[in-house]
Parts: C-alpha cells; structure tokens; sequence
C-alpha cells in the first residue's frame, strides 16, 4: 500500500532537503524513543534518563535538519507548498521541548505516556514536512 | 465507586497531563499554519483560514484551561471541548456537503481526517476527562 509513496518519494529525494539520512535518523530516534517510553509508561515507571536523553538527541537531529533546509533555501531552493513547510517545521523543532517540559512536570507513568505520544506525533511531522517540500504547484 | 485521592483526581495531573500535550501540539501545528495561511495567501480561501485561525485559539484557550483546572478553568476548558465537538462535526458535515464553502484544508474538514481524526478524539476525550474529574455535583 506504500508503493505509490515510496516511488515518489525516491524520485524526489535528491532535490528535497528534508527527505535526506538525517530526517530518517530523526524518525528512527523518535520511534525508538517512544517504544522506550511506552514500555516506561505500560509499567508504571515514570520517565526516565533514556527518555530525556533521547529527546535531547532528537531535538539536535531535528536541528540539524532545519539547518540544512534552510541552507537549501539560502541557495535557492523552495518547498512545493511553503506556507505548510514553514508551519511543520517551526512545530516539529518544538515537539521534543515541549516533551521534555510535560515530562519533568509529571514525574509519573502519565510522564512516559506524554513521551510516547509526542515521540509518535514527531514522526507523522517529519513525514508532512517532506510532502510539503515535494509538492507540486501545492 | 472506586474513589481515588484527590491528587490523582486533578484535571490538570497524569492523564489529564497527557491530554493537555496533545491540546498544546494541536495549538503550535494549527497557530503557526494558520498564522502563515493568513499571512502569505488569506485571498484564496479567507474563511478556511479564519476557520483554521479560531480553531487554533480555541486549541490554546482549551490547553489553558485544563492546565489551570481551577473552577474557572474547567469551565474554560468545558465551553472549548463543546464547541470543538461542534465545530468538527459541523465543519465535517459541511466540507463533505458543499466542498466549494472550504476550497483549502482546515483543521476540522472531513471530520479531521487529515490529521488521523485526532480533532474529533480529542474534544471527546477532553469532555470525558473533565467530567471523570467533576467535584462534588453541585
């Protein structure tokens, strides 16, 4: 059922700035990160230092990669639909923050399950960043 | 009546927590969305956006108001999640009848299906937290 995305998003791979390893990277961290912190959360464990480590580690991910998308717009390059790139973009350097914020907050299993759904969220952000770049004539 | 202690009962604690990141994520994607909608393009679909705009406020008033949790903010949060549910549901019900009424994407069109139905979920899960935490019925 993938096959349509994954053709398109091959094709266009070379010319977007977010579509390269180290938006991968990002997604993997996230998703590794909210396993973690799902597991914290099905055992009643409050977040732990993994859990804020790799939310630090995917917010660098996450600004690496808006450095070079806006490198790439320093050269000349411009996301299919701009209004909706900028938008997810300034959302998805905020997710891991606003984690780590809630997280210290609520030193309980509700701590790790905030973890958890913004470490699924940043995921699905990353991906609509991508879309947003590639679109054509939006 | 498993009554639990009035820490865990809190509507700004634990799973209300939880609730209130998915609310402030909501407020972040939908403000800055909106904000560049109006700010680059707001001729092509001036109620779209408008629509995107009140949508996001409302996102911000009801995180707000469930962080707050005092009597006020309940109410605050109560009036948000209601006209929310009303809001999706009818914005739902108009997109899919008359698509000329919203040319662009809002964040309530079809229902929120382009945001995995979370904005129908979430005044629903909102509305049902508040009420699992009422104080005594007055």
């Amino acid at each position: 059922m993938n096959d349509t995305v994954s053709t398109t998003s091959a094709a266009a791979a070379s010319a977007s700035p977010v579509d390269g390893p180290l938006a991968t990277v990002a997604i993997v961290i996230s998703l590794a990160v909210a396993v973690w912190a799902l597991v914290a959360a099905v055992r009643h464990r409050p977040p732990d230092r993994i859990q804020f480590v790799g939310l630090a580690v995917l917010e660098v991910a996450l600004l690496a990669l808006t450095v070079t998308a806006l490198v790439a717009l320093g050269g000349g390059d411009r996301p299919g639909e701009p209004g909706a790139f900028f938008g997810y973009l300034a959302t998805l350097v905020c997710l891991p923050p606003l984690a780590w914020v809630l997280a210290r907050m609520e030193p309980t299993r509700w701590g790790s399950g905030i973890v958890c759904a913004i470490c699924l969220v940043t995921p699905v952000v990353a991906v609509r960043l991508q879309q947003t770049w590639e679109a054509l004539g939006g | 009546m498993a009554e639990t202690t009035t820490e865990q009962r809190a509507t700004n604690r634990g799973p209300g927590r939880l609730l209130i990141a998915v609310y402030i994520v909501f407020a972040i994607a939908a403000t800055s969305r909106a904000g560049l909608q109006i700010a680059t393009k707001f001729d092509e679909a001036p109620v779209a956006y408008l629509l995107s705009a009140l949508a996001a406020l409302i996102y911000i008033v009801a995180a707000v108001g469930l962080a707050r949790a005092g009597h006020a903010g309940r109410r605050i949060a109560l009036a948000c999640c209601t006209v929310e549910l009303v809001g999706v549901l009818g914005v739902g019900v108009l997109s899919i009848a008359d698509k000329e009424l919203f040319p662009d994407e809002t964040v309530w069109s079809d229902f929120g299906s382009g945001y995995g139905y979370v904005p129908l979920v979430l005044p629903v899960l909102g509305l049902f937290w508040l009420w699992r935490t009422r104080r005594d019925p007055a």
